[in-house]
């Protein structure tokens, strides 16, 4: 009898970053595998013990509860303003916000930005799922035009609500960011590649380079009011064409530092 | 040491830095730029935390931040400025960290002017930002005595795991007055059980201020309140001024004090038996003490620079037993010592009379004062 259970045999286990809680997260909801490539990465770089992350208010706001990382837990929007007064004053630790698209794109645009600007030594996770989740799928800046929500019944109507913001662009124009990359979530060869931008803005983080931020295009299966399956279809359809995947900055530091 | 010239912004700034303020995060507004200006040299030169925030937003943020990791630190604004911070104050308060804010008030409401004022009294006192929660306020009516408060703020906040509050309006930032600072002291950053620091040999640590299960909220509110019970018990400071024999007794905080106190000094001189009584807490307040001065006075005579905000507070300490008089000035107008003496000895001559609110009739008597 082989015994699974042997360190020798071991190929997978559960990310020695995270607890032994379960997530709140909805079925099919990628929120889980963007925590995980997290926890993974910080295991890799043997950070745990001083890193501090920046919960955001949206469903990610009791992330805290699944690390073992400290945490802090921001108003909406604010969370790269709480993370630069802690990394202001711990600037040898590893410090990074996870934020929603509503939390980055909208109420926070100008912590976000300044945040940028400044070319502050932290790291965000970009979740861009197309909408408000925890209050129920209300129209995000990231929305799509014509995309249906609870704030869009009859779908986004650009004349009257606007275009969406791509905000990796965006971000990728200012001269503190150091690394700026957009990522999908919707199947493993994506999510490999996903892993390793986490991996290199946190090492952008740990080297000193500049502002990083890692976009990662994700589902909402509760929202979209379809299945997990059609969620990652429609993510692959609809939402990659309007945000592209790529590299939008990869200062020459970060270039050369081979991460 | 030597008692020096300083403006009271800058004075403030270095009161801070030299009792071990580890970061300050803050953004322009007048009549508090001084502070940031004279951080932004000071801090960066001694290793220290200095950002220009984008926001006053941002500014109060970065303080949540750097407060999780047990760090000394403040910030400052003026009046709209800490409109702006009200939500981050609030998050502060839930999650029982502390801080320090320096509130150099202006005119207002809306962008009003950058003139002295004490038109935020209401704002800070009682709450500012959502939620029950209580700021300890010190009101000081000098830049010596901003000074001297700007330890007791730091300690106060870090002993209650609350927002320190130095509520002054902009002439006592503006004005330059001969002080001696404090002697510098080393940062040394106190050991706290909840900081969030990193998890290094030791279990994870979060700070948050959300409770999702009103009960546990309701813990927490109660904890809060339970806090802000024993800092009332323990933390009242004021001052009194020829109160022995006192029949009137003029109440004001600060600049509105210190005018009445010139004010108190002349009508003495020309036999009047009034006292000044200056509360240095304005949160929490001194409500013990006002009803014991009311139970000897004739009468008490409010003075603010505000439509008799405090006023307010001094009625529930009087509880109808005695007569108060209120004279208010508003917008940005600090009122000439005269102006006060004048209302001294009005109440002097005029039988004391229970009125319902005092501040209605002042501001009849106000149309001879502010003519069109």
């Amino acid at each position: 009898m082989v015994a699974i259970t042997a360190p020798e045999n071991l190929v997978y286990e559960r990310p020695q970053s995270f607890t032994d809680s379960p997530t709140h997260y909805c079925p099919g909801c990628t929120h889980g595998v963007a925590h995980r490539l997290i926890a993974e990465v910080l295991d890799e770089m043997g950070v745990t013990g001083r890193t501090i992350g920046v919960a955001p208010v949206g469903c990610a706001v009791f992330m805290y509860n699944y690390f073992e990382t400290d945490f802090v837990q921001a108003p909406h929007g604010r969370a790269p303003a709480m993370a630069t007064g802690i990394k202001r004053v711990l600037p040898d630790r590893i410090v990074y916000t996870y934020q929603g698209d509503g939390d980055l794109a909208s109420i926070g645009t100008g912590e976000i930005v300044h945040a940028a600007a400044r070319g502050e030594n932290i790291t965000v996770i970009f979740i861009n799922n197309t909408n408000y989740g925890m209050t129920g799928g209300q129209m995000a800046p990231t929305t799509l035009p014509g995309q249906k929500t609870t704030s869009s019944p009859n779908g986004r109507d650009v004349e009257l609500q606007g275009y969406p913001i791509r905000m990796a662009e965006m971000l990728a124009t200012l001269d503190g960011s150091g690394y700026v990359v957009r990522r999908s979530l919707h199947d493993p060869t994506n999510i490999r590649k996903a892993k390793k931008a986490i991996r290199t803005a946190f090492e952008t983080q740990a080297r000193g380079l500049g502002f990083s931020l890692v976009e990662l295009l994700s589902t909402c299966p509760s929202n979209w009011n379809i299945t997990p399956t059609e969620s990652l279809k429609w993510l692959e359809e609809h939402m990659l064409p309007f945000y592209p995947l790529g590299d939008y900055k990869v200062a020459p530091s970060v270039t050369a530092a081979k991460i | 040491m030597a008692r020096e010239l300083w403006e009271g912004n800058q004075a403030i700034a270095e009161a801070a830095v030299r009792v071990g303020l580890e970061a300050y995060f803050g953004y322009p507004i007048t009549p508090q730029n001084e502070i940031l200006e004279w951080l932004a040299r000071r801090m960066p030169e001694l290793g220290r935390a200095f950002v220009q925030a984008e926001a006053e937003l941002g500014a109060i943020n970065m303080v949540y931040g750097a407060a999780c990791t047990g760090a000394r630190v403040m910030t400052s604004s003026s009046s709209p400025g800490i409109s702006l911070m009200m939500e981050g104050l609030s998050y502060i308060a839930g999650t029982e960290i502390p801080m320090v804010l320096i509130n150099v008030m202006r005119g207002g409401p809306g962008l009003g002017n950058i003139a002295p004022s004490q038109g935020d009294y209401n704002q800070i006192c009682k709450g500012g930002g959502h939620g029950d929660y209580h700021p300890i306020v010190l009101a000081p009516a000098s830049v010596q005595e901003a000074v001297d408060l700007m330890p007791l703020a730091f300690d106060l906040a870090e002993k209650y795991l609350t927002i320190g509050c130095l509520l002054l309006d902009g002439s006592i930032g503006q004005m330059m007055e001969p002080i001696e600072l404090p002697a510098m002291r080393a940062v040394k950053r106190r050991e706290y059980p909840w900081a969030t620091s990193g998890a290094q040999e030791r279990p994870r640590h979060f700070l948050t201020s959300i409770y999702l299960e009103p009960y546990d909220e309701e813990k927490t509110n109660i904890r809060l309140l339970k806090r802000w019970q024993e800092i009332q018990d323990n933390e009242i400071r004021f001052r009194e001024y020829y109160l022995e024999d006192a029949e009137i007794v003029v109440v004001g905080f600060g600049t509105a004090g210190r005018v009445a106190l010139s004010a108190v000094r002349t009508a003495r001189a020309q036999g009047i038996k009034v006292g000044l009584f200056r509360p240095v807490t304005v949160a929490p307040y001194p409500y013990a003490r006002v009803a014991e001065l009311a139970s000897h006075a004739k009468t008490l005579l409010v003075v603010e620079m505000n439509s008799g905000q405090m006023l307010e507070d001094v009625r529930l300490a009087v509880n109808g037993r005695t007569p108060i008089e209120f004279y208010g000035r508003l917008g940005g107008v600090v009122p000439f010592p005269d102006e006060i003496l004048g209302e001294i000895q009005r109440v002097a001559r005029e039988t004391p009379a229970f009125v319902d609110d005092p501040a209605r009739v002042w501001l009849k008597r106000m149309d001879t004062v502010v003519k069109e």
